[in-house]
């Protein structure tokens, strides 16, 4: 059993359970959000620029679009050779107040066949992958059970 | 004053899985361009080369790898590299040239040799890269953002599985008259449901190949096509090579989320419909002007939204237009007459220079079993990753 949890990504996520929070920024002067996060200077070309501050995102969203990968990804993903490889889903989901869209896997188990456009999903912790020593986490979307 | 030049030649090499260098392919296609354009090597006075990030150094150079297998002969040079766009960069910077006046004949080559299976990222740990990340974090392949966008055009739009799989249909039967694909083999429907799902709800068979090929043109001023005896050349008259504007909504290869719109409304048209509107105010002409386009259908769903993002139809109807034959051979507007990505497979920085060649060769009419009967205007689109698009628009 591993027994550090650290983020696959620095300065993206934090938070376990119901405080999980995708982290982004967002540009004082303007008020643009960015994720993955900017922390230099705002990209909005009508913008002389401001602080980025740190926000969490959003929990919750409504799925753009879906798919699923039924082939395994080539390094840099991980995956275990030696296991037959197990399609998973992935869903671009829109996030209201941000009026962006983030593209995640779906948590473990949901499959493309539970999944619609329109459906409300939120972020979960995942697990990406992990040795002996360390878990590194990622977001995963999941339906919420709350019908668009 | 003209802001054409003319296409004086064009070549290729086949598409296919050969296992040479793409060195070998991109000086076979520059030498069947010059011989169509009837120019010698020694002639040239400029090389443009669309690199490949799969060659090592030599790739990243390719103006001068394929000037020095050619022959060094002290032409001016210069390498792009616009990822998908590459090619059409290639031909902007050969234009710009001719045009500015610093050269009369100037030689665009691109070539691929192409790995087997994923496009993948270059190595090492790069975690500022977009590239890098989507593979590391999410296993977003391409094929992840295709099935994204064919899912979306089905919620959207109705579109089924069945209105994509005739994409397929229609270009492969284009690609078995066309002796530079890859794939000559014609395809049906059911033949393409019964393939493997790759990225719901697209499959194998919706899906374009990675591929080894080479295309090259010579493109000259007017002026010099006329004194070389050619009256009444292909002329390239709009070349569009835009970029994206903020906020861009729409989830693009490799990134991992769309910009926010929070503080700015997105603009009213998407970045692919305004790399085509740029193409068609440089040229001054419309969609009703055209014969023939050639567009990057990396998937079946792609090719629909093409049609629409070219003005082709409106919002939505592009399953409408396959369907009623309006993109077919024969139809008001035949689409990839060359058979498209879906019988040639991605060789990525000749691939936009092969779309510019199918329409030198349509709108010359020597397109053989493939041709547009009356071709006189022609536009190509396409789009890569990192905000790159482009939109060629040639007459006769
Ligand atoms: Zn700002």
């Amino acid at each position: 059993m591993p027994h550090t949890r650290t983020p696959a990504v620095a300065g993206w996520l934090d938070g376990e359970g119901e405080d999980f929070r995708l982290l982004g920024t967002r540009c004082s002067s303007c008020g643009s959000v960015f994720f993955p996060r900017e922390d230099v200077h705002c990209r909005n070309p009508l913008c002389a620029g401001g602080a980025l501050e740190e926000v969490p995102l959003s929990r919750k969203g409504h799925i753009w679009s879906y798919t699923d990968s039924h082939y395994r990804p080539p390094s840099p993903y991980v995956s275990n050779p030696e296991l037959p490889w197990e399609p998973y889903a992935l869903i671009a989901v829109e996030l209201a107040a941000e009026r962006i869209v983030v593209l995640g896997q779906a948590a473990p188990g949901v499959t493309v066949a539970g999944l619609a456009v329109g459906m409300e999903v939120e972020a979960v912790p995942g697990v990406l992958d992990e040795d002996a020593e360390t878990a590194r986490t990622i977001w995963h979307w999941r339906p919420t059970g709350v019908r668009a | 004053m003209t802001r054409d030049v003319a296409v004086l030649g064009a070549g290729m090499h086949p598409w296919g899985k050969w296992g040479h260098s793409f060195v070998e392919y991109g000086t076979a296609a520059a030498r069947a361009a010059l011989a169509d354009a009837g120019v010698a090597w020694g002639d040239v006075g400029s090389i443009v080369g669309a690199d490949t990030v799969r060659g090592g150094y030599p790739g990243y150079v390719a103006g001068a790898t394929f000037a020095k297998a050619l022959g060094w002969q002290g032409a001016r040079v210069a390498s792009v590299y616009a990822a998908c766009a590459s090619g059409a960069q290639a031909i902007a910077a050969a234009r710009a040239q001719i045009l500015a006046g610093l050269t009369e004949v100037v030689l665009v080559v691109g070539a691929d040799a192409a790995p087997k299976g994923f496009f993948r990222p270059a190595g090492g740990d790069r975690p500022d890269d977009p590239d890098w990340l989507r593979f590391r974090l999410l296993g977003a392949t391409n094929p992840v953002y295709f099935g994204l966008y064919a899912r979306r055009r089905m919620a959207v739009h109705g579109d089924t599985p069945e209105d994509f799989a005739l994409v397929k249909v229609k270009n492969a039967a284009l690609g078995a008259l066309n002796p530079y694909a890859r794939y000559r083999k014609r395809v049906t429907a059911e033949e393409v449901a019964a393939s493997a799902v790759v990225a719901d709800p697209l499959r194998l068979l919706d899906i374009c190949a990675t591929s080894d090929g080479a295309a090259a043109l010579v493109l000259s001023s007017v002026g010099f096509a006329h004194r070389h005896g050619v009256r009444r050349p292909v002329r390239i008259r709009a070349v569009s090579t835009v970029t994206p504007r903020f906020p861009n909504t729409v989830l693009d290869l490799p990134d991992i989320a769309t910009d926010s719109a929070v503080a700015v409304e997105p603009p009213g048209e998407t970045f692919r419909a305004s790399v085509a509107r740029a193409a068609y105010e440089e040229a001054g002409i419309g969609p009703e002007d055209l014969s023939l386009a050639e567009v990057y259908d990396l998937s079946t769903a792609l090719e629909l939204q093409w049609y629409e993002d070219l003005g082709l139809c409106g919002a939505g109807e592009g399953a409408k237009l396959l369907r009623e034959g309006v993109t077919a051979p024969g139809g008001r507007i035949p689409v990839n007459p060359s058979g498209g990505l879906a019988s040639f497979g991605e060789a990525v920085p000749a691939q936009a220079i092969a779309q510019v060649c199918e329409l030198a060769w349509q709108l010359r009419g020597t397109a053989g079993d493939r041709q547009v009967a009356g071709a006189r205007v022609g536009i190509t689109a396409n789009q890569g990753l990192f905000g790159h698009g482009s939109s060629v628009v040639a007459v006769r």
